[in-house]
């Protein structure tokens, strides 16, 4: 590929000088020469083509600036284009070598675009005999291989076996790189070329032997000292075997090194273990040795030592490859890693820019893992933040605050701010950000971090970067105490000048939250009330809603009510319809009885925003809707603001990560992949509920059971240990009269199609409870890609039963080509099946894990609907194992500090809940623990229906 | 060097272009076999041409530019792209196909009545005469329609490219022709 790169820019760039020579005598530069290219212009001059005889000077002048119009862009009709083509055949009766070179290119080019291209294929496949000069041969080769399609392979199968093994790297070079792009439309042929590759790749040195021919030919070839063909060879090579790991293995152990071959140089084609002369091929290696290590984690030990080797390998290339490699392993032990960042260390004082790119990113993307492994080059790293090449210093800024310790904090932002005038607003926002995870991380240090931010929120910048710094500085607020008061000041600061409504916005917002609990909430309302006399209509009303915050605050004394009601009253003549309504609801509220004060202003529920929106959605979409009833909110589910809040804190840290990781510069593939898998899998309970309700609608046979699942588990249950054939995962979904198993089934080997799989359950249930009614086969289940299989039952009685289920997964087995996927022709395949965990089912699964606000109210109110029972639970040998399990079965939502005990010895817990959906329910435990006798639980449920209590209590059973 | 002897010379003859021809007719016929034949004067191994071949053949110190275009029936269609500025079209047919005798016959009136291809001389090869129960030339003239040509320069030769006979006798009559426009 680099080859045909190069002959592209050298032959332009030739081209372009030609330009040059020729018109001297004009004040023109080679650049402004094509600049100034016209598209059509260009296609008229073709006619020079059809000239005979041919005129090769400027015919290879005017492909010049065609080839340079495809460059740039330019698009070619199919016409203009075939037209064009057949001009350019015309240039094969010209034997001008450079002419030649720039026909092979342009027909390479309009391959793509002309009709009929391939007219050329006798005149290429006479090119590219061994007859023929090597610059003929390598190019022809080239671009022929554009132009045959599969069908016609096998014609020349035979010319590119025999050039991939040829002596001259440029012709062994362009049928490498041809046959890797052609092995995506003809894998069959191009695998039979194996032999033939792997003896490319284990060639001896070429440029040794070119040095022969060398003076024989009369082209002067260069002769090469780069050795890409191993390169190309063993990219080939490896696209070839990829799916056979023990020949992959085979291929890297070759190349191990251990230097037993090295007299073979003398003793011809010997078999010991072969040099990689090209470092490009040597890292390609080292890429592929990590596949296998995925694939294969017994293998790792054994490639680790070669690639430790590696490290030490005397191309900057390879070893910083190496130690990347190392870096990235999973569960890589400190032990391994020390040489690979020693090796790192050393990069980081190189004097090539790319170098140190390559080195500290790696750093970083290591540091997000094992920030402790990188700490030993912090000094390094300090010494990059003044680096002149920002992706740099960039990096080195995010490492080093993933790495830093409290001491060494203090010193990065005392360097930051030296050189936060000097910067782009884009790298300035990545330091805010980086800040505010240092918060998190270190909030002894708040007082640093707020002079630092408050002094960077004075300099000028772009709304992207002081919204950055303004949510560090609330995150400082909210989450450290201390520094609150200073915080908000802070911010009162800078909402006097600022010029972004949106940030004016958010700051009033947050100080109408925070600042009521204050010691001094006077100081705030003057601030606010400054903005609604001074700023636009949008400020105005954020300003007032925020007023109304601190009048119905719990501790507002009556003075300072009777304040914020007054100016309140001067808000309602506002010019503006938003601010006068909101500061006569804000009237209504201060004034109002407490109960309606803490609904309304300080609500500690909100909406399950995605299940919100989704009902709306199908309101809007549903036309008879309307007339037949209101919107019920009652039916999307609440969540409290705390979970809400630790929703958008973890989307906040993920984007965190990415930051972190630089991904604003070039994030790194894996980390790529690994975002929106992770936030796929810890998207919370409605969100989750959401999804399963949109896949479970679009099975027919299931929507008789209802319009959507009452209840969903909250976490879908493993049936399968990890790392086996076949992946199932199990999640039920309870409706009125029914519950659906859903199991999603990952097919794990490349070799296999699976087809008509299925999920047989026998259950215990003697009572006869559950009638299995519906079961939906996975029709075709390739490797890989997940498919989901469901098994329905009906509920013939109210009871809510308890049972297991034997699962077997049943299914017909194809083998297929792992290249493609595709069962092999006339495979009929045979039946398998194939023993799965068993799926329970309980009480819980009954139960939907609803936050209800004010819960001591409907504790209060539930009294009647009581249940309750002492365990005595000798098993365990901790409160939290306990709760932890409790919680598990109960499948209840957990109130503030359920989960995390104070104290070893007692704990008390309450959760809530839906019954089904409907009936609120609330579940209170205590419990004790004493070494040797475990834990005492006393777990008290109260429900709306009082049958449920009994119910929920027997699920600790 | 080479290149002012060249002009010199062809101050006698051609004016200071090479005389352009077309190798003609269906798959099969030898059209490939024949350039070769007139080029390096020996035969080669071919396999189906798949778009042309384009030579220089020199011949009697005339330069001629023949272009061997495929004869499968996916590629005939792109002949005419080559007809344009030819002095001389160089028709091949295989004398022992009788089945695709017509076929041949009804490609050669289409590409005679282009309108580029006017002035051209028309040379016939009833080729593959080496091969046993081959049609005379006779034979592939009337099968070919040849005698009712209007206003057309034509000749038919009996030509085996294998053994190399009748080519240089169609050579010397294509010379001759051409000379005399």
């Amino acid at each position: 590929m680099t080859g045909t790169y190069v002959i592209k820019e050298s032959s332009v760039y030739h081209m372009l000088q030609d330009a040059y020579r020729e018109r001297m005598h004009f004040e023109w530069d080679d650049l402004g020469a094509l600049m100034n290219l016209d598209h059509s212009v260009v296609l008229q001059e073709a006619r020079v083509f059809n000239e005979t005889p041919i005129r090769p000077r400027q015919s290879r002048l005017l492909l010049a600036k065609i080839v340079f119009l495809l460059y740039r862009g330019d698009s070619m009709s199919t016409t203009e284009a075939t037209n064009l083509f057949f001009s350019i055949t015309k240039l094969f009766q010209c034997k001008d070598m450079s002419l030649r070179q720039m026909v092979y290119l342009t027909i390479k080019e309009l391959s793509t675009i002309s009709e009929d291209v391939i007219m050329v294929t006798s005149s290429l496949m006479k090119d590219m005999q061994p007859t023929s000069e090597i610059t003929y041969r390598a190019n022809a080769i080239r671009a022929l291989c554009k132009i045959v399609d599969p069908s016609m392979l096998p014609g020349i199968e035979r010319f590119l076996k025999g050039a991939i093994v040829e002596k001259s790297p440029l012709i062994a070079s362009a049928a490498l790189v041809s046959s890797l792009h052609l092995f995506n439309e003809a894998k069959d042929v191009v695998r039979r070329w194996g032999n033939e590759v792997s003896e490319a790749l284990n060639g001896k040195s070429l440029s040794q032997n070119s040095s022969f021919f060398g003076s024989s030919s009369s082209q002067g070839q260069v002769v090469s000292t780069s050795n890409i063909v191993q390169y190309h060879a063993i990219g080939l090579l490896y696209a070839i075997r990829q799916h056979d790991r023990m020949a992959v293995l085979k291929l890297v152990q070759s190349f191990s090194g251990q230097s037993k071959g090295s007299g073979g140089w003398l003793s011809g084609g010997s078999s010991s273990s072969s040099v990689l002369r090209s470092n490009a091929a040597h890292m390609m290696l080292i890429r592929y040795a990590v596949r296998v290590m995925e694939s294969d984690p017994s293998l790792v030990p054994l490639l680790h030592t070669l690639l430790e080797e590696w490290i030490r390998h005397r191309s900057d290339m390879v070893s910083l490859e190496a130690a990347r490699a190392v870096c990235q392993l999973k569960d890589v032990t400190d032990k391994q890693l020390t040489p690979a960042v020693n090796a790192l260390q050393l990069f980081l004082s190189s004097p090539k820019a790319v170098v140190r790119f390559a080195a500290i990113r790696t750093l970083n993307v290591l540091a997000r893992t094992h920030p402790e492994a990188v700490q030993p080059c912090n000094v390094d790293m300090e010494g990059l933040i003044t680096d002149s090449n920002r992706s740099v210093a960039t990096f080195a800024i995010t490492t080093l605050l993933k790495t830093g310790n409290e001491a060494s904090v203090e010193r990065l932002m005392k360097q930051m701010q030296g050189f936060m005038a000097e910067i782009s607003d884009e790298f300035k926002i990545i330091v805010a950000e980086a800040v505010r995870s240092l918060c998190s991380k270190f909030p002894g240090k708040h007082g640093l971090f707020l002079g630092f931010l408050s002094g960077v929120l004075r300099d000028e910048g772009g709304y992207e970067f002081k919204r950055a710094a303004i949510e560090a500085i609330v995150d400082l607020a909210k989450h450290v105490g201390e520094c609150r008061e200073v915080a908000l000041g802070h911010l009162c600061e800078f909402i006097e000048d600022c010029e972004f409504t949106k940030l004016s916005v958010r700051v009033l917002h947050f100080l109408g939250e925070e600042g009521p609990g204050t010691a001094r909430p006077t100081v705030y309302i003057r601030h606010i009330y400054n903005r609604v006399v001074l700023e636009n209509a949008v400020v105005r009303a954020a300003a007032v809603s925020a007023l109304a915050k601190f009048g119905a605050a719990p501790k507002a004394d009556a003075a300072l009510q009777r304040s914020v009601r007054v100016l309140l009253t001067r808000c309602l003549d506002d010019r503006d319809d938003e601010v006068r309504d909101r500061a006569a609801w804000g009237l209504r509220m201060t004034g109002g009885a407490e109960q309606t004060r803490s609904r309304y202003v300080r609500d500690d529920s909100t909406f399950s925003l995605a299940v919100l929106e989704r009902r709306l959605v199908e309101y809007c979409a549903d036309p008879q809707a309307a007339k037949k009833a209101r919107f019920d909110f009652a039916a999307v589910p609440r969540i409290s603001r705390a979970q809400e809040e630790e929703t958008r804190h973890r989307v906040r840290l993920d984007a965190m990560d990415q930051v972190l990781t630089g991904s604003a510069l070039s994030s790194s593939a894996a980390a790529k992949d690994d975002v929106p898998q992770s936030a796929d899998t810890r998207a919370d309970g409605a969100d989750r509920l959401v999804q399963y309700a949109k896949q479970l609608a679009a099975i027919p046979a299931l929507a008789a059971f209802g319009e959507q699942p009452l209840v969903s588990s909250q976490r879908a249950v493993e049936l399968t240990e990890s790392e086996t054939e076949y992946v199932v995962r199990c999640v039920k979904h309870v409706y009125e009269r029914h519950v659906v198993f859903q199991f999603d089934v990952t097919n794990t080997i490349a070799e296999q199609v699976l087809e008509q799989v299925e999920v047989a359950m026998e259950s215990d249930d003697i009572d006869g409870v559950l009638q299995p009614v519906v079961a939906v086969a996975i029709p075709v289940l390739r490797y890989d890609a997940p498919g989901t299989a469901y098994v329905g039952f009906e509920r013939l009685a109210e009871d809510v039963p308890a049972a297991s289920f034997a699962c077997t997964l049943k299914f017909i087995v194809k083998e297929c080509d792992p290249a493609t996927g595709e069962p092999e022709d006339g495979d009929d395949g045979f039946e398998d099946d194939y023993s799965l965990e068993t799926a329970e089912l309980g009480p819980g699964d009954f139960m939907q894990a609803t936050y209800i606000p004010d819960s001591e109210a409907l504790w209060e109110s539930l009294e009647d609907g009581e249940s309750i029972e002492t365990f005595a639970l000798s098993s365990f040998s901790s409160i939290e194992e306990c709760i932890t399990k409790v919680c598990d079965l109960l499948n209840m939502c957990p109130l503030d500090g359920a989960l995390t005990p104070r104290s070893k010895a007692a704990h008390k817990a309450a959760f809530t809940g839906k019954w089904m959906g409907r009936a609120k329910t609330v579940a209170r435990t205590r419990m004790t623990y004493q070494k040797g006798a475990g834990v005492t639980m006393e777990l008290a449920v109260r429900s709306e229906d009082p049958a449920v209590s009994e119910l929920v209590v027997s699920a600790i059973a | 060097m080479g290149h002012y002897v060249s002009k010199f010379t062809s101050l006698f003859s051609w004016g200071d272009r090479e005389v352009r021809i077309l190798i003609l007719g269906l798959d099969g016929a030898g059209k490939t076999t024949i350039l070769y034949r007139l080029q390096i004067g020996d035969v080669v191994s071919t396999i189906p041409t798949i778009g042309f071949n384009v030579e220089t053949v020199v011949y009697k110190n005339i330069k001629f530019q023949v272009w061997d275009l495929g004869g499968q029936t996916s590629i005939r269609p792109y002949w005419r792209c080559y007809y344009a500025n030819t002095d001389a079209v160089i028709y091949v047919v295989d004398s022992c196909d009788r089945d695709r005798i017509g076929t041949s016959r009804d490609e050669l009136a289409s590409m005679l009545g282009e309108e580029e291809l006017q002035e051209a001389a028309l040379l016939v090869f009833a080729n593959k005469q080496d091969m046993k129960g081959a049609m005379s030339s006779a034979e592939v003239s009337e099968a070919l329609g040849l005698p009712r040509l209007k206003s057309r320069q034509w000749a038919i030769y009996k030509t085996s490219a294998l053994k190399g006979e009748g080519l240089d006798e169609g050579l010397d009559w294509l010379v001759n022709a051409i000379n005399a426009k």
